[in-house]
């Protein structure tokens, strides 16, 4: 017997694309999020991180994931959102 | 197309392919007489001829009523069926039509034949034709040229292992094994959160290979795994060698034939490698979770195709693990654990408990790193050779447990970071106390494999508790 029609197996999912904002010319004025993921020492990282932006005139704010293992909670994200005009969301070990 | 409506008074559906169809011809035409009698005929559209008869060509009247055997007589009112009979039985036919005298000279009796919507031979395709209207995915050609399993692979719908084409035909069959709904919503997926419905799983069901009767398992499998506690996204979105492990518990797990004994944990039973595939197959195709996107991990491990293995609930003299987690002896569960591959431990010459607990001990306190502790759990899977030293001394679960706890505690001072020359560690001054190497709940016992072999084995598990996964038993619904 032909089995010539399947079953789309995937959750056939629409993406909802979103456009991201321009790429700032400058970070002068703007505010910056650090999002720190909580992994040993990402603090060090991101305290370089900071002082850097600050040189360039950036404002910056920092957050922190309750732990690395799990996505950023929802509220978290919307507080990021609401204010930075930039975030600088990295993962390392 | 929906179900035809049955007109009033007598419905019968024969075929002219049945001796008792044929038999009963004289009846009909009796009934005929006196009744609001409609035949339906499954293959000749001139049979019986008188009385006369509309031909059921699609079988469709036949599927939607479920007519098994011809003759079936059903009695119609207001368009809805009150009773039915079948085959042919005089006094059957006389009290459910309230006429006697039907059929002077025939036999008393004679059975019936199968209905041609039954045969084996038409059965799927007829699902499909009538039932597959349920099934909402998407449906997708295949080219003539192109062969299915190579157009599944290059689609990126595989584990990297050819899977079964889900048909219409296959996946309606798939959903028998479940009386849930096919667009009921099971869960929803990590780590794109797409809620998945019934259907969605069989699908993944007939690619992993599983049979329809696995279905219960693998709907309870995705349940146990999407859920917060149990954490799939981050376990998708670690480094670490780790996937979910399915521990099978109770009497069910015999019924649909799953390996508890010699190769428990291996290759080679349908149900055990199925089950575990289907789960994996949905968080790849459903929830978008796969290798170099989501799932991070460094290495791996083989067992991520499917590591699903069955408890000898029988054979046990400790109880399942399931029954660690409060589910009462015989009901049927599924422990999801977030494990690495499982590791053999070995002790031939320990014949008292004391011994082997001390063996498995040393064996448990180097899972991850020997100096660290409290942050992952662990399966100890004890082999029944283990497991009889232990209960010839009269150990219980939780003596095995509470002598394993005792010697799995270490100097809080030679954990610490850069004792014994090593950096890893706990962090100095932690603690001044002996540190357990599990939480309390951290220790799990399961019991399974083959007869002979002085071994067990031990799935070491992810990060545990709030900050990763908690191991989630769920009772498997049929």
């Amino acid at each position: 017997m032909s089995t010539r029609t399947i079953l789309d197996p995937t959750g056939e999912r629409t993406l909802a694309e979103r456009a991201r904002l321009a790429r700032p010319a400058s970070l002068d004025g703007l505010t910056v999020g650090l999002l720190d993921i909580s992994k040993p020492r990402g603090d060090i990282f991101l305290n370089r991180i900071e002082q850097r932006l600050h040189e360039v005139g950036a404002n910056v704010k920092r957050y922190k994931k309750p732990t690395f293992a799990k996505p950023a909670p929802v509220d978290l994200r919307h507080e990021i959102a609401m204010e930075c005009q930039v975030v600088i969301e990295a993962l390392a070990d | 197309m929906g179900k035809p409506i049955l007109p009033d008074g007598f419905v019968v559906v024969v075929k002219r392919d049945c001796e008792t169809c044929q038999t009963v011809v004289p009846v009909l035409q009796q009934l005929a007489t006196v009744t609001d009698l409609t035949v339906y005929t499954q293959d000749d559209p001139n049979f019986p001829g008188d009385p006369a008869a509309i031909y059921d060509a699609d079988l469709g009247v036949s599927w939607h009523h479920e007519i098994e055997t011809v003759p079936t007589l059903i009695r119609v009112i207001d368009g809805v069926e009150v009773d039915r009979t079948f085959g042919w039985l005089r006094t059957a036919w006389e009290e459910f039509t309230g006429i006697s005298g039907l059929g002077d000279g025939l036999p008393l009796m004679r059975p019936g034949c199968g209905s041609k919507s039954v045969d084996p031979d038409l059965v799927d395709e007829l699902n499909v034709r009538h039932g597959g209207g349920v099934l909402r995915s998407r449906r997708i050609e295949v080219a003539d040229a192109e062969d299915e399993i190579e157009m599944m692979f290059t689609r990126g719908w595989t584990d990297g292992l050819p899977v079964v084409p889900p048909t219409e035909q296959r996946v309606l069959k798939m959903l028998t094994g479940t009386s849930r709904a096919p667009d009921e919503i099971v869960a929803t997926v990590p780590p794109d959160l797409v809620d998945v419905t019934v259907e969605k799983v069989a699908i993944s069901a007939v690619m992993a290979g599983c049979l329809p009767e696995y279905m219960p398992w693998v709907l309870t499998a995705v349940e146990a795994v999407c859920n917060n506690e149990f954490n799939m996204h981050g376990l998708l979105a670690t480094t670490m060698p780790v996937g979910p492990v399915l521990v099978c518990s109770g009497p069910g797990t015999r019924a649909i034939g799953m390996n508890s004994e010699i190769n428990a944990l291996g290759q080679g039973n349908r149900a055990n490698s199925t089950i575990g595939r289907a789960l994996q197959l949905i968080v790849r195709n459903v929830g978008g979770g796969r290798p170099g996107e989501i799932d991070r991990a460094a290495h791996g491990n083989p067992a991520k195709l499917s590591f699903c293995f069955a408890e000898n609930d029988a054979g046990s003299p400790i109880g399942t693990l399931a029954g660690q987690h409060g589910v009462e002896p015989g009901v049927d569960a599924i422990t999801v654990f977030a494990g690495e591959g499982p590791r053999g431990l070995i002790d031939q010459l320990s014949r008292m408990p004391e011994s082997l607990a001390s063996t498995l001990a040393a064996q448990l306190q180097v899972l991850h790193h020997h100096k660290l502790v409290l942050g992952f759990d662990a399966i100890l899977v004890l082999g029944p050779e283990h497991a009889r030293v232990f209960a010839e001394a009269g150990w219980d679960r939780d003596r095995i447990l509470f002598e394993l706890h005792m010697r799995l505690t270490t100097p809080a001072a030679k954990l610490e970071r850069g004792a014994g020359g090593i950096a890893e560690g706990i962090p100095a001054g932690m603690s001044t106390a002996d540190l357990p190497k599990f939480r309390p709940d951290g220790l799990m016992l399961a019991y399974t494999g083959g007869g002979a072999g002085l071994l067990s084995s031990v799935i070491p598990g992810w990060v545990n508790g709030e900050m990763g996964s908690k191991p989630v038993t769920r009772e498997v619904r049929y």
